[in-house]
This record gives structure tokens, C-alpha cells and sequence, in this order.
């Protein structure tokens, strides 16, 4: 693969971590989940519709993960397969899925910070199983869309641009 | 690392802004946030220092449109381009499907330009990706300065080209951005080589800006094909 390689998911996927979202949320009690990739893209999202621009967020998480992945080697650990982030009333738990994903928990005094890390990390362990499956489809089956080499697909995009 | 959601048939892609400080990158970001409209794109993030220079990066997504029956999306990134934010510059290359290189035209920041370049080179060579293998342009921004160096120059010292081993690539193909020039030609010596698509802008007016998102949108779609 000459850059980064790419990933796509199926409805049967989305609708498989959908699932296990729902069932996470309804047992933690949290407001919202999240997922989203270590590139800065928003997965999922389950729960309370956050009122902030979700992409934003997202591109700030996956940045969060990283910094902390590089402080985490400068104290001589391989990572922190989680962070926690708390506020006077919302907070929020973010864990490492397979490497590849950040799972992220918002909540607020409903629940408590141990339920959620407790409940979160079989679900992680779940993720992991889901993702690495997908990962693994990519490796041999990369996503190729039809017609986006061709012309068509250039002409849509000058039409796009204006031209 | 495109991601592809088959599900609600949508592309995300990520394209990186890369450059020495000061040269434009966060301008050209600007504009495209300023030109298009507001349902077309998202809020832009900027992790600045309080002096308005790049602390992390600059982010913003913009919605292409749909082609080929696909939502297409482009998140935007730029980097620091001061040279002591390595840590955190090469972090923003994590998963990135294109590469814009913003450099500063003027005669005084040519050093700077170069050892930006190299430091992309080495970035990308940390995370295992091959820059000649991937969507890349060169924009060279602030056209407009008396002190700009010829385009010839800066060619020669930015993008002077890799080498084609592919018979299948190596065709002689005129380069759109400057007459007489080419993409891929065979020197004298006989060695065929390809050149990144290159651009001139000025990125403060706009110049060139939607001209080079366009060339490496063009660039990425074409590598999903």
C-alpha cells in the first residue's frame, strides 16, 4: 500500500456496532457515544444528539489520542489505552479500540466514572473483535468504487468546482 | 486512509496543508471557508498560539458534493509549519489521503521551503508512506511579491521529480500549470520522471486556491477507481 490504507464498513456493519452502542448506552447510563477514527472521522453515534458540531469534535479527539500516545512513550509507556476528562457537570471517557478507533463516552452525574470504565471496557474488547474483522476484509478487499477512476468521475468534479 | 460508509454511502478523506511557517497554509484554508457556503461546510478549529500561529492545526471539512452517487467530503488539515513543532506536525499526517505543499515563493524563504520538503519526505517515510505514490501538489503561494522567485527556480529545488520505472507510465505529458514544461519526460540521460502537479497562487487574494484543492480532490477520488 503506498499511503495510508483505507477501511470501509458495510450497513451490516454500522448496523452491528449500532447495536452494541445502544445496549452500552442503556447499560451505562452516559448521554452519548461516539466512535471515531484515529484519522479525525466521526463512526458512529448513539444517544443524545450532542449540540456540537460532531466533525469538529471529532478531529479534536483523534488529536487528543494522539498527543497522549506520544506523552504516553516520553514516560515510558507504549500508550494510554484510555483517557478521562472531567468537568463540573459533563465528562467524558475515551478509550482505544484496536488501535485504529477511539471510542468516547459523554456523561454527566446520572452515572459514575467507574460504571462507565467498567461497562466500556468489555464493550472495547468487543469493538476489537468487530474491528479487527473489518480491518481485515479492508487488507484483502480495498475498497475500490466504481467509475471513480474514469472520466465521468472527473467531469462531476470540474461541474463541482464550477467549471 | 479514506473511509468508505457503504452504509450511508458517504467518503470522508483527509488532505493535509504542509509547508514552512508563515507561507500560507491557514490563508489557504481561510479562503476556502470564506468562499464556500455555509451548508457546504463545517466549523473550522484552529489551534493557535495567541499570536494567530498554527499551536496543532487548522481544521476544516467541506462537502464536496456527490459523485458517482457518493457523499464526498474532504477534511482539511494544515500543520505548524515552524520547524520545532515536528512532534506535533508529523502527528497530522496520521491516515492522509493528500498532500498540498504551500511554499513561500520569496527568494529569502527558499531554505526554508527546502527543509520543509525534506522534513515532509522524512515524515511520511517515519509512517511507511511513499509521497511519490500518493496525491501530491505543489502550490507556490505569493505570486504577487517582488521578491519571488522564478518558477523554473523553485522547481528545480522543490519538485524536480522522481524516477518512473513503470513502462506504462513513462509517456511524455505536458504540464497544464506552466507551457513547455512537463509532468513526465525522459532527460537526456534517458531516465523518464514524473513531477508533482504544481500550481501558482496567491493565496491572501484567493488565487489559485480552489484551483489547487481541485487538483488534489482530482488526485484522491482518482486513487479510490
Amino acid at each position: 500500500m503506498p499511503g495510508a490504507s483505507s477501511w470501509s464498513f458495510r450497513e451490516e456493519d454500522s448496523r452491528a456496532m449500532t447495536e452494541l452502542l445502544t445496549g452500552l448506552l442503556r447499560e451505562t447510563n452516559v448521554r452519548s457515544l461516539l466512535l471515531v477514527d484515529r484519522t479525525g472521522q466521526i463512526v458512529a453515534n448513539v444517544g443524545e444528539a450532542p449540540q456540537f458540531d460532531t466533525q469538529a469534535f471529532a478531529s479534536l479527539t483523534a488529536a487528543d489520542f494522539s498527543a497522549n500516545d506520544q506523552l504516553a512513550k516520553m514516560i515510558g509507556e507504549h500508550e494510554f489505552a484510555s483517557l478521562f476528562h472531567q468537568g463540573e457537570k459533563e465528562s467524558m471517557y475515551l478509550a482505544d479500540v484496536a488501535r485504529r478507533v477511539i471510542l468516547v463516552a459523554l456523561f454527566d452525574s446520572r452515572t459514575t466514572l467507574g460504571l462507565v470504565r467498567l461497562k466500556v471496557k468489555s464493550a472495547v474488547e468487543e469493538l476489537t473483535r468487530m474491528f479487527e474483522d473489518m480491518f481485515r476484509r479492508a487488507g484483502t478487499d480495498a475498497p475500490r468504487l466504481e467509475g471513480f477512476g474514469g472520466k465521468e468521475a472527473e467531469d462531476e468534479i470540474d461541474k463541482l468546482f464550477g467549471d | 486512509m479514506s473511509m468508505i460508509n457503504y452504509a450511508s454511502r458517504e467518503i470522508n478523506c483527509k488532505l493535509v496543508y504542509y509547508g514552512p511557517g508563515l507561507g500560507g497554509k491557514t490563508t489557504n484554508l481561510e479562503h476556502v471557508y470564506g468562499k464556500v457556503s455555509p451548508q457546504t461546510r463545517g466549523k473550522m478549529i484552529s489551534l493557535a498560539t495567541e499570536t494567530e500561529r498554527t499551536l496543532f492545526f487548522d481544521f476544516l471539512p467541506v462537502d464536496l458534493g456527490t459523485i458517482r452517487g457518493f457523499k464526498t467530503r474532504f477534511h482539511l488539515y494544515t500543520v505548524p509549519g515552524q520547524v520545532y513543532y515536528n512532534a506535533s506536525r508529523k502527528l497530522i499526517l496520521k491516515g492522509v489521503d493528500g498532500i498540498v505543499f504551500v511554499a513561500d515563493s520569496q527568494l529569502e524563504r527558499m531554505e526554508a521551503n527546502i527543509e520543509s520538503m525534506q522534513n515532509l519526505y522524512d515524515n511520511m517515510a517515519e509512517y511507511g508512506y511513499d509521497l511519490t505514490k500518493i496525491p501530491f501538489v505543489v502550490q507556490y503561494n505569493k505570486r504577487d511579491l517582488p521578491n519571488a522567485s522564478p518558477i523554473k527556480d523553485l522547481q528545480a529545488a522543490l519538485n524536480p521529480g522522481w524516477p518512473i520505472d513503470d513502462p506504462a507510465k513513462q509517456k511524455v505529458t505536458p504540464d497544464p500549470s506552466f507551457p513547455g514544461e512537463y509532468l513526465v519526460q525522459q532527460l537526456p540521460t534517458g531516465e523518464w520522471i514524473e513531477r508533482a502537479v504544481a500550481l501558482e497562487a496567491v493565496a491572501v487574494q484567493g488565487d489559485g486556491v480552489f484551483e489547487t484543492l481541485k487538483a488534489v480532490s482530482k488526485l484522491v477520488l482518482k486513487t479510490l477507481g
